[in-house]
C-alpha cells in the first residue's frame, strides 16, 4: 500500500486526500514532523501560499521536509504547492523550500475574477484533455535544464512540469472528478512502474 | 478558457479551508493580518463593534479605503455590500475584490429580496442562522456561506448555536428517506433539489465558516471541532490587547484545532481580549443576525 501524505496545514487537504483514497493509497494528513514518518511521498495542496509557508515555519516543518527533498522524496504541489516547490518567486514571495528549478510567478493572472478554467492537452495523460481549474493561480515563468514541462496553455505558458521525483500544477486536479494527474504522480513519480 | 464559473467561484472558497479570514479598515491592519498567516482580509471602514456603537446606517467602505488594502497584501481582499444592494456589488466587483460579503453587519438596503448573485462574475459569501437559510443563499448564488453568529460582541454562543443548527441539520437529512425530503424542503423553506443533494452528501454543496463572536483560540477551535471550513475573524483582532499576537494565536489554534497541547500553548499571554457583551441582555433590534432571512 501506498502512502502519500497530505500537507494539511491550510487549503484544499480534503479533496486531494477524497482522491488519492479513491485510487487505493493511504492519504493521512501531515500537521507537524513526525507525521512525516513513513511516507512515500507529499501533496502540498492548494491554498494560501503566504498562509501555509508561515504554518509550516511555526510547525516546524520547513526544515524537514527541505532535507527530504534534498535526499529525493517525492513532492507534487498545486497552485500553492507550486509556489512553495519553487527555486524562484517574483519580488512578491520568498521561495520556501527551494526545491523545483522553475521561476513562478503568483497570481499572474490578476485577481479572482479572471480565475478560469480550460481544457489542457498533457501529452503524459494521454486522451481525452485534461480539464484545468486555475484560481488566482501562478505560472511558470523560468524552467532550468533538468525541468520538464509537462503542460502549457495555448499562449505556451507552462502550468505544469516535472523535475525527476518533484512534480507542480499551476491548477488544481483535486477539484475535478478526473483522477489521471493523481494517477500520473502515484505510477511515475512515486513509485516510478 | 471560461471566466466565473461555479466552480472557479466555489474553488476559491475551498482554498481558503482551514484559515482565518480577517476584518481590517488600514492597509497597516493588513499587513499585519497577512503576516500572521490570515489567508484572506475583509476590507471595511469600520469593525462590527465600532459599527455597532456607531449606530445609524452602517454601507458599503468608500472604494479609497478598498483600494487601499488590496494595494497592501497579495492575499484575497473581501469587501461587504448591504444585503440586496447589489449596485453596491456592482461597484465592488468593478474595483476587483476577490469575494463580496452581503452582509448583515451592514443596514439592509432590502428586507425581502437578497441579491441575485449568479450573474456576477465575482463570487458572494452568504451570512446563515440555519440550513434553511444557507440553502436558499446557495439557490441564489452564494458560493460560501458563513454561519452569522454575531457580529461586534466577542462573545461565541450565536456562533455555537447557529453553527449547531446548520450542522445539526445536514446529519437529521441523512436519515431521512428519499420521500420525506419534499416534506423536509417545505420545513426549511429551501430548494428541494439542494436538500436533495446536502442528504445524499452529507455536506453543504459550499464552503462553510463560521463568524460572528470569535474573541479567541479556544473560539476559533471550538468552531473547527464543530465541523466547520475556517473562520472569520472581525472585531476580536484589532479590539485586542496585542492584535498581532492574538491574530497568529488565532491563525495556529485553528490549523491545530485537534491539538490541544497546541491550543494551551498558543493561548498564553495574549493580553486582554475584545471586551465582550451578553447577548441575553441585547434589545431585539440590536441583534445583527435577525437581518436577512
Amino acid at each position: 500500500m501506498t502512502t502519500i501524505g497530505v500537507l494539511s496545514l491550510q487549503g484544499d487537504f480534503r479533496e486531494h486526500r477524497e482522491v488519492l483514497e479513491r485510487l487505493g493509497a493511504t492519504a493521512p494528513e501531515v500537521r507537524c514532523p513526525r507525521d512525516l514518518e513513513g511516507l512515500d511521498g507529499l501533496i502540498i495542496p492548494g491554498g494560501e501560499s503566504t498562509t501555509i509557508v508561515r504554518l509550516m515555519r511555526t510547525s516546524g516543518l520547513l526544515e524537514p521536509l527541505r532535507k527530504l527533498v534534498g535526499r529525493g522524496f517525492p513532492v507534487w504541489g498545486t497552485c500553492a504547492g507550486m509556489i512553495l516547490l519553487a527555486k524562484q518567486l517574483d519580488a512578491t514571495g520568498t521561495p520556501a523550500l527551494e526545491a523545483m528549478d522553475i521561476g513562478v510567478r503568483r497570481n499572474a493572472f490578476g485577481r479572482q475574477a479572471d480565475s478560469f478554467e480550460v481544457d489542457l492537452r498533457i501529452p503524459v495523460l494521454g486522451d481525452p484533455p485534461f480539464h484545468a481549474i486555475f484560481i488566482r493561480a501562478p505560472v511558470i515563468e523560468a524552467v532550468g535544464p533538468e525541468v520538464e514541462v509537462l503542460a502549457r496553455l495555448a499562449d505556451g505558458t507552462p502550468v505544469a512540469a516535472r523535475q525527476d521525483r518533484l512534480l507542480a500544477t499551476a491548477f488544481h486536479p483535486e477539484l475535478t472528478p478526473d483522477s489521471r494527474f493523481h494517477r500520473f504522480f502515484l505510477d511515475h513519480v512515486v513509485r516510478r512502474v | 478558457m471560461d471566466k466565473g464559473t461555479w466552480t472557479v467561484k466555489v474553488g476559491l472558497a475551498q482554498m481558503l479551508k482551514g484559515g482565518v479570514i480577517t476584518d481590517v479598515v488600514t492597509p497597516d491592519h493588513a499587513k499585519i493580518a497577512e503576516e500572521a498567516g490570515a489567508c484572506a482580509v475583509m476590507a471595511l471602514e469600520r469593525v462590527p463593534a465600532d459599527i455597532r456603537a456607531a449606530g445609524g446606517v452602517a454601507r458599503m467602505a468608500d472604494p479609497t479605503v478598498i483600494e487601499a488594502i488590496k494595494g497592501a497584501v497579495t492575499i484575497p481582499v473581501m469587501a461587504k455590500c448591504r444585503i440586496g444592494h447589489f449596485v453596491e456589488a456592482q461597484i465592488l466587483e468593478a474595483l476587483g475584490v476577490d469575494y463580496i460579503d452581503e452582509s448583515e453587519v451592514l443596514t439592509p438596503a432590502d428586507e425581502e429580496h437578497h441579491i441575485y448573485k449568479h450573474p456576477f462574475t465575482v463570487p458572494f459569501v452568504c451570512g446563515c442562522r440555519d440550513l434553511g437559510e444557507a440553502l436558499r443563499r446557495i439557490g441564489e448564488g452564494a458560493a460560501m456561506i458563513r454561519t452569522k453568529g454575531e457580529a461586534g460582541t466577542g462573545n461565541v454562543v450565536e456562533a455555537v448555536r447557529h453553527a449547531r443548527a446548520v450542522l445539526g441539520a445536514i446529519r437529521r437529512l441523512q436519515g431521512l428517506t428519499p420521500d420525506e425530503l419534499m416534506a423536509e424542503a417545505k420545513n426549511l423553506r429551501a430548494p428541494y433539489e439542494l436538500v436533495t443533494e446536502v442528504a445524499r452528501t452529507g455536506r453543504l454543496p459550499v464552503v462553510n465558516f463560521a463568524a460572528g463572536g470569535i474573541a479567541t483560540p479556544a473560539d476559533a477551535a471550538l468552531m473547527m471541532q464543530l465541523g466547520v471550513d475556517g473562520i472569520f475573524v472581525g472585531s476580536g483582532i484589532f479590539k485586542s490587547a496585542d492584535p498581532s499576537a492574538r491574530a497568529r494565536a488565532i491563525v495556529q489554534a485553528t490549523t491545530h484545532f485537534k491539538d490541544a497541547k497546541i491550543l494551551a500553548e498558543v493561548s498564553h499571554g495574549l493580553g486582554e481580549a475584545m471586551p465582550g457583551l451578553d447577548v441575553r441582555s441585547m434589545k431585539p433590534e440590536e441583534l445583527l443576525a435577525t437581518r436577512g432571512w
